[in-house]
């Protein structure tokens, strides 16, 4: 067996475990930072892959601001040390069986499906040919959607400054 | 153990999907919430990455479509977080239950 294969293994193992203890630990801030973990074995496979770009920005993004954020809005919002009211069982239950049938479903259609791809020569996706792309605006370029998320992330700034701003008392 | 391929890195999405949905059918608690959105985001870029490397690897549009997905989730994180900051100076808690003005 190669090391190549080893380490798939282990980073995919990484990100499963850790983002079940996210999303099943009682305390809210270990369960932030088993999410943080999962993130960087995400940015682990990227780089396996050798996307290198993207995982880049998997870890700066996810793991160094969404995290981050996260984090910070559990210490403005919860009582430390204070663990989440115990689960409904009931509840518990027919969730993971949910969950369960629809990861069962979803595994029988892609293990039945045979993928064909293309038989063309690679391109590589180093970051030149990345900027490139982004900001072309020929037939592949995508300028205009790097543009449009550029309004996007605009608007969302100015609409949490907006909403997280605390009114004013009256005072007439 | 086989050597890993399109198929490992889909039952590894797949998995990740599904454990963001049983997260978000199983918290009361809006960061907890939004926790599991993310990783649901997260699963959807590792399809798109996928798929860009084994099907279509003489193109570049699965790179991008992640690069996007990754903007507009902090984007949406973001905005998410100034609500709940909001909503807990407001009624003293982040719980989906003791937020129930709206129900119908």
């Amino acid at each position: 067996m190669k090391g190549e294969t080893i380490i798939f293994y282990m980073l995919a193992a990484m990100t499963l475990v850790s983002a079940l203890l996210a999303v099943s630990s009682r305390q809210l801030f270990r369960s932030a930072v088993y999410l943080l973990f999962s993130l960087i074995g995400i940015a682990g496979i990227y780089f396996w892959l050798h996307y290198e770009f993207v995982a880049a920005v998997q870890i700066v993004v996810y793991a160094g601001g969404i995290a981050v954020l996260i984090i910070f809005s559990i210490f403005l919002t919860q009582k430390s040390g204070e663990e989440l009211p115990k689960q409904n069982s009931t509840r518990l239950m027919f969730s993971a069986l949910a969950a369960l049938a629809g990861f069962g479903l979803t595994i029988l259609q892609v293990f039945n499906y045979t993928f064909i791809g293309t038989k063309d020569a690679a391109v590589d996706a180093t970051v030149m040919a990345i900027g490139t792309r982004m900001l072309g605006m020929g037939k592949e370029g995508f300028a205009l959607p790097f543009e449009v998320v550029s309004m996007l992330l605009l608007a969302a700034m100015i609409g949490c400054i907006v909403i997280a701003m605390r009114s004013k008392p009256e005072t007439t | 153990m086989m050597e890993p391929g399109l198929y490992h890195i889909l039952f590894v999405s797949a998995a990740l999907f599904f454990i963001g949905i049983f997260g978000f059918f199983t918290r009361r608690n809006l960061i907890t919430m939004l926790m599991s959105i993310e990783l649901v985001l997260n699963s959807v870029c590792l399809n798109f990455i996928a798929f860009n490397k084994y099907l279509w690897p003489n193109k570049l549009d699965g790179v991008f479509f992640t690069v996007f997905i990754i903007a507009i989730a902090a984007a949406e994180a973001a905005v998410a977080i100034a609500i709940i900051i909001n909503l807990y100076r407001s009624h003293n808690s982040i719980d989906v239950s003791t937020a129930e003005e709206m129900k119908f």
